[in-house]
């Protein structure tokens, strides 16, 4: 009888936990709070000191720079900043600050610009992103070590309501970097309170601790579960917020992710599996999403490593491969056959060129360059260890092979291993992406600069370079991409990297989620979402 | 009892400074540092970070400096979050991979007992074979497998109970209690099913079903208590099993225990974090067995010599 007691104890255990639930997504309709999956746990939350993507989406809610992005992913709208003048060279920035809050009252004032940019070039506080804001005057030189006098940066506060930047160079897309997270202000005495302005590991970004400006306020940080952030009664434009709350949840899982969003547990996915993605199409076809992201997916290449010093054969490979192959029958998540390494953008610089696939054309170059399929030396390609990266390393590994005869070996190995091999060139072919940190070619194109830290191929072409510097010292958009169309050309004919395809973003949205507008950038301005009522 | 405690501290060191040596070595000797990452650190930033967290030292200045820390409790700050330490994640994650291992054993005590006594009662019918049996497939099933199969019949197309958390929704700690504690389950169940067979034969069992008792008297007051020594001898590498091997079922349900931040600490080569939860794993191991051998030692007076 005993045990019948008490499995019925243990059943009505089990059946009282579950319980009437009902799922967070269905009662946001009443509570208004949007319940994100936002990737890997965030390392912290300085804007000066982080680099990620889900950093980067949290910060957005908490901190405002001078502009917002737009939420179609147009020309920014004006944030900290009201309204700018610029000079008739384009050298000189005047920033009128709006009356604005922190989240403790205190009112956002021009010094805090001053004070935040300064932090960001201390070369002591370690910040990843301080060539962010190398376009003004002295500030490379400050960063570098180079000058140990801050007043002498282009960057003044005239007035508490007035910040004046002088730039060393026209930078047309200067406006577009004061989105960038490294950009935005801090509230000094909050820094200080907790550590100096260099410290590392300030204990500002904690919940109780911290000062933002932006929308949200920081309520909760429960590691490896959530980031709870609150609607703020101090933001300037906090008529706009509706949403009471948003719920960032660490997801590094896409599988646990998918489960999460069936079962009403969040709003936003950040991906979707591979293999669901067509079923999805079929079955949801309003809460999948795919849209353009500018972001390129190629393969860098070490050009110290014999075959591969030879440009003809590093256009042997590019045009040896079917990218329209890769993308609808491989990587299959409506990604598109690469057209250069810039990705397209419709409403500014379109890039050149093309890659076509010409696998008679490959041939004969590989010939030209003195190579037959027998002396080709095996060719070993890096990847790090994922499904996706596999499957398209395989594809790859089967062209070359049909095409141009050439053994391929496949590498994989765990992500710091492989950040490590190219960082000391220790490969011969890597995989490799590369997601713009803002809308502008510069994003992609600096990055081949020679001795750039991201180049990493040992590429460097003096031409190039120098089209760079004129396309920085160009006063108008028109000259400035003409030259980045020059210099694009001269990489997609020497081919350091190989484009493959540029990034989609795809993730599913449940119907109740209202203003999640798609952008190139992937960049969503919480003020403008909301959740319809039911 | 002193005698065994002692000697069992005295291996215990020895063991714990093997564990962080090799771990020490380990971790410094595999490719990648905790800076990299796919935005290239200029060297002039690298250089600051490495002087930061004392990398520039030699690596055997290191050994000693974090020896000696570890002394004093102080595992170092960690590399991955900046600004907090590996004692506050060890604290954040302990209490609850605890729970959940906590949970489960309860869990697999509560179903292994009733299915091994049932086994015993009713040996070789269908009572027997269908919980048995079932407990060999639950041994056999890893959580790699049972957590998304559980969540995908019980979370999204039943949908009784939350996918994933912990503490976060009502209900979302029942699938990973049950996964993790199911092949637990299975364990108990055999270990209290052979326990139970051997005593149901004893004497005095059957001395206590002639005075008259009856049987749920019989098998819960005197067949139960010598029925059950080989689960309890079996609990203490339970719970150690269970604390080190909760990783897997904390991933799969996005549950913020220390498991997670172990695995999360090798991928990220978050050294003070790795070294700092491989210590501790250690000491709990070593800790539960030892608890194990204690008890087994109260239980069996021959074994305290």
């Amino acid at each position: 009888m005993n045990y019948k007691i008490i499995s019925i104890c243990v059943l009505a255990f089990l059946l009282n936990s579950c319980g009437e639930t009902i799922s967070p997504v269905e009662s946001s309709y009443e509570t208004k709070i949007l319940y994100l999956g936002n990737g890997t746990e965030p390392k912290d939350l300085d804007p000066h000191t982080v680099t990620g993507v889900p950093e980067s989406k949290i910060l957005m809610a908490l901190i405002e720079g001078l502009v917002i992005r737009h939420p179609d992913g147009l020309e920014p709208l004006p944030g900290m900043a009201k309204s700018w003048d610029i000079s008739a060279d384009g050298k000189e920035y005047i920033f009128y600050i709006r009356e604005a809050l922190w989240s403790n009252g205190d009112a956002v004032t021009a010094y805090d610009f001053v004070y935040a940019w300064n932090r960001v070039l201390m070369p002591t506080l370690g910040s990843k992103y301080p060539d962010m804001l190398y376009d003004v005057v002295n500030a490379e030189e400050f960063n570098k070590g180079l000058i140990d006098d801050f007043s002498l940066v282009g960057v003044k506060a005239l007035d508490a309501k007035t910040l004046k930047v002088n730039l060393r160079n026209p930078a047309p897309y200067f406006i577009e970097l004061l989105a960038h997270y490294t950009t935005r202000p801090v509230h000094k005495a909050t820094i200080e309170k907790y550590g100096t302005m260099d410290s590392l590991g300030n204990q500002w970004t904690r919940p109780g601790n911290f000062v933002g400006n932006g929308p949200f306020t920081l309520e909760d940080w429960k590691l490896n579960q959530v980031i709870r952030v609150k609607k703020s009664p101090t933001y300037w434009d906090a008529n706009r917020v509706k949403l009471n709350e948003i719920h960032f949840l660490p997801i590094d899982n896409v599988t646990r992710e998918d489960f999460m969003f069936r079962s009403g547990r969040i709003h936003v996915t950040g991906s979707v599996p591979t293999e669901k993605i067509e079923v999805y199409r079929e079955e949801y076809p309003d809460q999948i999403t795919i849209t353009p992201y500018y972001g390129t997916y190629y393969y860098r290449i070490n050009i110290n490593k014999k075959p591969l010093d030879s440009k003809l054969v590093r256009q042997a490979l590019s045009l040896s491969i079917d990218r329209e192959k890769i993308t609808t029958k491989v990587a299959k998540g409506g990604q598109l056959p690469a057209f250069s390494f810039t990705p397209p953008d419709p409403n500014s610089y379109f890039p050149p060129t093309t890659l076509e696939y010409d696998p008679e054309k490959a041939k004969e170059l590989l010939e030209t360059a003195g190579y037959s399929p027998e002396t080709l030396p095996t060719i070993e390609l890096l990847y790090n260890t994922s499904e996706g990266h596999q499957k398209i390393a395989e594809a790859m590994q089967q062209m070359w092979k049909e095409t141009l005869g050439v053994d391929i070996i496949l590498t994989n190995t765990d992500w710091k291993v492989y950040l490590s091999k190219q960082t000391t060139g220790d490969y011969e072919i890597a995989r490799a992406g590369w997601i713009g940190d803002y809308q502008d070619p510069k994003s992609f194109l600096d990055m081949m600069v020679s001795g750039r830290g991201n180049n990493q191929t040992g590429w460097s072409n003096e031409d190039y370079d120098n089209l760079l510097i004129k396309a920085a010292n160009s006063t108008t958009q028109k000259e400035r991409f003409s030259y980045m169309y020059e210099a694009e050309k001269i990489l997609m004919d020497e081919l350091p990297i190989i484009p493959i395809y540029t990034y989609t973003r795809i993730f599913m949205k449940h119907e109740s989620v209202e203003g999640w507008n798609p952008n190139l950038l992937d960049s969503h301005a919480y003020q403008y979402i909301s959740i319809k009522d039911k | 009892m002193l005698n065994l405690i002692l000697r069992r501290i005295g291996i215990a060191i020895p063991v714990l400074l093997t564990v962080i040596t090799l771990t020490f070595l380990m971790v410094h000797s595999a490719p990648g540092g905790p800076f990299d990452e796919e935005k290239a650190v200029s060297a002039e930033v690298l250089a600051k970070l490495n002087e930061r967290y004392n990398l520039d030292q030699p690596l055997t200045t290191q050994y000693f400096d974090y020896l000696s820390g570890v002394l004093v409790g102080d595992f170092g700050p960690s590399f991955r979050y900046p600004g907090r330490s590996v004692t506050e994640l060890i604290s954040i994650g302990l209490p609850i991979t605890f729970e959940l291992a906590l949970y489960s054993i309860l869990f697999a005590l509560c179903i292994g007992v009733i299915a091994g006594v049932l086994g015993a009662l009713r040996p070789n019918t269908a009572l027997d074979y269908i919980p048995m049996s079932t407990a060999m497939i639950g041994i056999c099933i890893p959580s790699i497998i049972l957590g998304p199969v559980l969540i995908l019949i019980f979370g999204i197309w039943l949908e009784w109970v939350p996918v994933s958390g912990w503490g976060y929704m009502p209900g979302d700690k029942i699938l990973p209690i049950i996964t993790l504690g199911t092949a637990y389950a299975a364990y108990c169940a055999r270990l209290t099913r052979g326990g139970m067979l051997e005593i149901l034969n004893q004497d005095f069992i059957r001395t206590a079903r002639a005075k008259g008792l009856s049987e749920t008297r019989v098998v819960v007051v005197h067949a139960l208590r010598g029925g059950l020594t080989p689960v309890i001898a079996f609990l203490g590498p339970a719970m150690a099993g269970l604390l080190a091997g909760s990783f897997v079922v904390e991933t799969i349900f996005g549950i913020p225990g220390l498991g997670r931040f172990y695995v999360e600490a090798a991928f990220n080569r978050d050294y003070t974090m790795i070294l700092g939860s491989s210590i501790f794993f250690s000491f709990l191991i070593v800790t539960f067995n030892l608890l194990s051998d204690l008890v087994a030692a109260a239980l069996n007076p021959k074994l305290r010599d």
